[in-house]
């Protein structure tokens, strides 16, 4: 798709989004799509990761929350202007990825998995126990929304247009990347590193570029999440939401930006069906159970006979 | 710190090692064999002992319950290499390390819907107080742990070294291909590798539930863990992987009495990207085997 069309056809899902926030009275459902933006825009960062560096990142739970502490402690503690505080965790979430990447991508793909899940570990514990900074397993509380034009972003349907249009820019703009010069190198790169290489592609120098874009944008996820649930705190942030970010990005088609946010709504949609169904059915046990044992099987499923995913046919994954 | 409390660290922490090594050893067979990392790995731990505790509490003998929490992880193991890992072999490992996560949470979920939440107590295979050496205190069921570890290492080195299947074994981890074309199954033998480390990790999780208790997400720590002490190790050594669970287990108890208990399960993370940093700069003589 060339760049023309992409932003036209942004600009016109954009508006059906600020449609909807307009005429959706719900504030359940309004908070659903928020959530499907805020996941969509976490899990476009590691679709970058996996799709374009061709690398697996276990840990990407802890660029979302160190987005979210980052940009709830500078607003919070410092009493930054909250929107300084997203670029500063923006900042911070593409640092952390350098600092984590630069050592290890000289690594195996297989070891660069594992030392990001022990990176995520290792800041879901430093999240619980250094009390004295991200106020522990209590977390943190009162942060301030957003505001645009002096418009406080403190509602459902303002959330959503804030972040669906956010969103949509990140869109657009990865586009644009993965079509560019860099794009078709990160590409050569996924086919055989040693071809781009001797191509004079600094193959080192991009996937570390990409896994620094994708903890930004990640962080972003996360600070756009603090300033909309105004509170924040260390559980909803550990080695279980990595791996649901992994199967957002699966389910959608690993090779597919668009299909990264298909994958994050899919994900929240079977999640709010499964919080539905599973009581209404009177089963033995509680959703969060069932929710557990489906996505194991849907992950398996998705990379065993569908790993083009939602978005594709049976392409080659990861 | 005097030496009574050094040695009740290096005691407590070479029993928790002993664990980290079994389920190690577990990477390192499938990894040797397969050039897969089997994330599930930990699952086959927790399954071998919930079956553990659910036959104890149903009356069954120790040996007979302990034979059937084995062969749950053997079977666990080859349904895995079967169902999930057969199908994907010309993939590359990532898309295989993905599947094997699927594999872990859709187990770790089975067990919560089988077992639930609750942890289940497991009486220790030999009741009685706990031993008390060189100023050490060390429960009996800590030799236990030790002694199952002893057992199944010296009967690895025996499979490996002594028997004909052991060195078809070893060939196909040095060089798959080349087993293959000297008439090898390699098939059968990834299938028999999954199977050994589902037995391992069951053997792993059996023997230590009488003092962690059986709950259904132990694993996943567990195993990460075993994964660290077979990285030290190189990945692909088993004599690397059982020092490498005893020096992981020591500086974790280590960790733990001096620095802060709080952070005690992140020890093992630190010491993986430690390792990480120091193989990238040249600093760590044997190498973290690549993917081949």
């Amino acid at each position: 798709m060339d760049a023309q069309r992409r932003w036209r056809l942004l600009g016109a899902v954009g508006l059906v989004v600020a449609a909807v926030s307009y005429a959706v009275p719900s504030s359940y459902v309004l908070g659903i799509l928020v959530f499907v933006a805020l996941n969509g825009l976490a899990a476009l960062g590691l679709s970058l990761v996996m799709g374009f560096a061709g690398q697996v990142s276990l840990g990407q739970a802890a660029f979302f929350a160190i987005g979210a502490y980052a940009s709830g402690l500078f607003s919070t503690g410092l009493g930054w202007n909250p929107w300084l505080g997203v670029v500063a965790a923006v900042a911070a979430g593409a640092v952390a990825a350098v600092a984590i990447g630069l050592p290890v991508f000289r690594l195996s793909g297989l070891l660069l998995a594992m030392a990001t899940l022990g990176f995520g570990v290792i800041v879901y514990y430093v999240l619980n126990n250094w009390a004295a900074v991200t106020g522990g397993p209590s977390g943190l509380t009162g942060i301030p929304p957003l505001s645009v034009g002096g418009i406080a972003i403190d509602t459902d349907a303002r959330a959503l247009v804030l972040v669906g249009f956010v969103l949509l820019l990140a869109l657009g703009l990865a586009g644009n990347l993965v079509d560019s010069r860099v794009g078709r190198a990160l590409r050569a790169i996924h086919g055989s590193e040693a071809a781009a290489a001797s191509a004079g592609i600094d193959v080192m120098r991009l996937k570390l570029a990409v896994f620094a874009a994708a903890g930004g944008l990640t962080a972003l996820a996360g600070a756009l999440y603090a300033h909309y649930v105004r509170f924040i705190n260390p559980s909803p942030f550990g080695i279980g939401y990595s791996i649901e970010l992994v199967v957002m990005v699966v389910l959608g088609g690993v090779s597919s930006l668009p299909g990264a946010v298909l994958g994050a709504a899919a994900v929240v949609l079977l999640v709010e069906a499964l919080r539905a169904l599973v009581p209404a059915l009177g089963a033995s046990h509680g959703a969060a159970e069932y929710e557990i044992v489906l996505f194991g099987l849907v992950l398996m499923a998705f990379m065993i006979f569908l790993p083009g995913g939602l978005a594709g046919g049976r392409r080659r994954a990861a | 710190m005097g030496p009574a409390e050094l040695g009740q660290y290096l005691a407590s922490g070479v029993v928790v090692g002993g664990i980290y090594s079994l389920i190690g050893l577990g990477f390192v067979i499938v990894f040797g064999v397969t050039r897969i990392v089997n994330f599930a790995q930990g699952e086959f731990v927790a399954l071998g002992a919930l079956v553990l505790a659910t036959l104890s509490a149903r009356g069954v003998g120790l040996p007979l319950a302990f034979t059937g929490a084995v062969a749950a992880g053997v079977a666990a193991g080859m349904l895995l290499e079967r169902v999930a890992v057969r199908p994907l072999r010309a993939m590359p490992s990532l898309a295989i390390l993905i599947v094997t996560i699927g594999a872990s949470i859709a187990l770790r979920g089975g067990a919560l819907l089988v077992w639930g939440t609750d942890p289940f107590a497991v009486p220790a295979f030999w009741a009685g107080p706990p031993l008390v050496l060189g100023g050490a205190v060390i429960v009996r069921q800590g030799l236990w742990v030790l002694g199952a570890a002893a057992c199944v290492f010296a009967l690895l080195w025996a499979f490996f070294t002594r028997t004909y299947a052991g060195a078809a074994f070893r060939a196909c981890a040095a060089n798959a291909r080349g087993a293959r074309l000297c008439g090898m199954r390699v098939d059968r033998m990834r299938l028999a590798a999954f199977a050994l480390a589902g037995g391992l990790g069951a053997v792993a999780g059996a023997v230590i539930a009488p003092i962690t208790y059986a709950t259904y997400d132990m694993g996943l720590m567990l195993g990460l863990k075993g994964f660290v002490a077979a990285v030290i190790g190189g990945l692909v050594s088993p004599a690397g992987a059982i020092a490498g669970g005893v020096a992981l287990g020591v500086v974790e108890a280590l960790a733990a009495g001096l620095v802060s208990s709080a952070y005690k399960d992140a020890v093992a993370f630190v010491v993986l990207i430690a390792l990480c940093l120091a193989q990238a700069a040249g600093w760590v003589p044997w190498r973290v085997a690549e993917e081949g």
